[in-house]
């Protein structure tokens, strides 16, 4: 564990305004956690006071709740159901609009959307870690998404490394957390009378700079990698390994895959919460008067029907392919795709399932199946 | 918005009936630098888009050196292509293309060419008979095998009897089930392997329709001694997106969009083993 950059400084609690400040100062649009139907959601920031101070999470299989907690932090929590991904990959977005004249000569035109710089306070390791893998996706050539290129550069991040994973995170397993290590632009660890502020680019350290904050004491920073190294050791869920290609291809007719489909209800809450997921659909809306039409993307799930039709048939109509697919191509042929499994060891996919299904738990079961 | 993803308004020129379900339409850009910038090869697809309907996939089916005109030969089998279906002259579509790889007709020169399709599969290949009938000379023989599920499924019966009579060119159909005016072999296209004459160690296979008859007919002819990198398959999937981002046509490793449509065997070998992946 280590502080990544060597400029940094302590913030007192109560000093998190001027953060926020200074910010703002820098027209950006601040958001942040905060508690929002029952969840730990981001959501407009104005002042520290908004952050989601007093409050904890409880998770495990199928269960997400908060709680009241004695600790007078405003990051003592573990991620909700909200990543980064809805920040630069809209769940629903206008691509471009096509209108037919009288005379039926046909028009488009792109969407223009007014983008506004935003600071995201709170950003977790896992979604660092989701968001470099979405980069990877989104914004490969030769068809870089420009929508996505410029949501993705009017982001300015502000990690918190994380002091009270889950019981759902896994993090440490995959190699994403509990300490984000890069990605940011500013890094604050969180101790009990403050945070240590760390720059992670040019432009967070001259945001650092103009806190002109005081250096952290050797205890302070001994406090900090206490604290993380505490949150790796708190991980009781692990991925057996952080490359399961083979394990998993080797196993692409093992028995159980219907084992899981008796309990998966196909919803597709799992590919909703998780980071990396990227599968959409693209359709056109017409509206009423029959001259507009518009062209939209929306989140799409491998778990429906519609995912994976082809001409009048449903190539995976079955749960146990559905499901599959879904594990297969996170944690298989992710590595093919962009180099590293796609799961960052979040555990959204876990708290979030009504079922309660553990990824992994699931991938360990199917070890143990041998091959097939 | 680059221009690869906003499509351009696109006139119906000409639309050919082909069958009680299948038509063409031969399209040509509004913009006329748009239509002089367009460069497809044998094997691509463009997105075809429906104003107020929808976008869907579809191969180009025109010789890729005629610049006046881009063909789609579509059958009218979901909601985009049965709006697709009420179309005349005169009508505009929205177009994007071309996108993926086509079929490796440089790898191919020196050798036969086999091409095996079943059903609207001869859709993307057609282009790959154009492109070498006018360049006859730089291929050795070229074998045309078709099949189709009933016989009066079969489309470009003309064509086929006209290219049956080019030089070095042979031309075998075959429908499962035939008809009162089916002159041609009954059964899947497999049987029509045995009749065709090529030269296994220097032909490319190029194929093109339903999974299970490529599979089919790829282990025929790794069996009858053809390297397996030199068996071609044009995969199909829903794509949506076409730029490799929406994940609808994802397979194995690959995304069919992006990384195809059309691949060597070993590279689908490992995926094609599954059902329902």
């Amino acid at each position: 564990m280590s502080i990544v950059t060597t400029e940094q400084g302590f913030l007192a609690r109560a000093g998190l305004d001027r953060l926020i400040d200074a910010l703002r100062a820098r027209d950006y649009a601040v958001i942040g956690p905060r508690v929002r139907d029952g969840a730990i959601v981001y959501g407009s920031i104005g002042a520290a006071a908004d952050l989601p101070t007093g409050v904890r999470d409880a998770q495990s299989p199928g269960r997400y709740a908060l709680e009241p907690s004695p600790l007078a932090r405003q990051f003592a929590w573990a991620n909700g159901p909200q990543a980064l991904k809805p920040l630069v990959f809209r769940p629903r977005e206008r691509l471009w609009a096509s209108w037919r004249t009288p005379t039926g000569e046909l028009h488009f035109g792109a969407a223009a959307e007014a983008i506004e710089p935003t600071a995201v306070i709170g950003v977790r390791a896992c979604d660092l870690a989701a968001l470099e893998l979405q980069d990877r996706h989104f914004l490969r050539e030769p068809f870089p998404d420009p929508a996505y290129r410029a949501r993705r550069d009017a982001l300015f991040l502000v990690a918190v490394h994380c002091t009270h994973p889950a019981d759902t995170c896994f993090c440490a397993s995959t190699g994403d957390g509990p300490e984000a290590e890069s990605g940011f632009d500013l890094a604050l660890h969180e101790i009990d009378d403050g945070f240590i502020v760390a720059a992670g680019s040019d432009v967070g350290a001259a945001v650092l700079a103009g806190l002109d904050l005081p250096a952290a004491d050797q205890a302070r920073m001994d406090a900090a990698r206490a604290g993380v190294a505490a949150a790796a050791a708190a991980q009781s869920r692990a991925l057996p390994s952080q490359d399961l290609r083979a394990t998993l291809l080797e196993r692409l007719e093992s028995p159980h895959w219907d084992a899981v489909a008796e309990r998966c209800l196909s919803c597709g809450n799992c590919t909703a919460v998780c980071p990396t997921c990227f599968c959409h659909a693209e359709f056109d809306e017409p509206a009423s008067d029959g001259i507009v039409s518009e062209h939209y993307r929306q989140w799409d799930s491998c778990f429906t029907a519609g995912h994976s039709y082809l001409h009048g048939i449903v190539i995976r109509a079955e749960t146990r392919a559905r499901y599959r697919q879904w594990l297969t191509h996170k944690l298989a042929h992710w590595h093919d795709q962009y180099g590293r499994s796609g799961c960052v060891g979040c555990g959204r996919c876990i708290s979030w399932c009504p079922v309660g299904i553990d990824l992994t738990a699931e991938v360990v079961a199917l070890a143990g199946e041998g091959k097939a | 918005m680059t221009l690869h993803e906003l499509p351009a308004p696109a006139e119906i020129v000409e639309r050919t009936e082909e069958s009680a379900s299948i038509f063409t339409l031969h399209l040509r850009f509004v913009d006329p630098a748009r239509q002089a910038a367009f460069r497809s090869s044998p094997g691509q697809f463009n997105m075809l888009g429906m104003h107020g309907v929808g976008e869907v996939p579809i191969s180009i089916s025109s010789d890729p050196d005629e610049t006046g005109l881009i063909g789609h030969t579509i059958r009218a089998v979901g909601r985009v292509t049965h709006a697709l279906a009420t179309l005349r002259p005169g009508d505009r579509v929205g177009l994007r293309g071309p996108y993926g790889r086509g079929w490796p007709l440089q790898e191919a020169e020196g050798g036969d060419v086999v091409l095996v399709t079943g059903g609207l599969g001869c859709a993307p290949v057609v282009s790959v008979i154009d492109y070498i009938m006018r360049r006859r000379a730089r291929f050795g023989r070229l074998v045309i095998i078709q099949g189709v599920k009933h016989a009066e499924d079969l489309i470009w019966r003309q064509r086929y009897e006209a290219w049956a009579c080019a030089p070095d060119t042979q031309v075998w159909l075959a429908a499962d089930v035939g008809g009162p005016h089916w002159a041609w072999d009954v059964g899947p296209v497999t049987v029509l392997l045995d009749h065709a004459e090529f030269d296994h160690s220097k032909a490319h296979a190029l194929m093109c329709g339903p999974e299970p008859m490529m599979k089919a007919v790829a282990e025929r002819l790794l069996a009858d001694g053809m390297p397996p990198e030199r068996v071609w398959l044009s995969m199909e999937r829903n794509m949506h997106c076409a730029v490799g981002h929406c994940g609808h046509c994802q397979l194995g490793p690959l995304f069919v969009c992006r990384d195809g449509p059309v691949f060597p065997y070993p590279v689908l070998a490992p995926w094609l083993r599954h059902r329902s992946l």
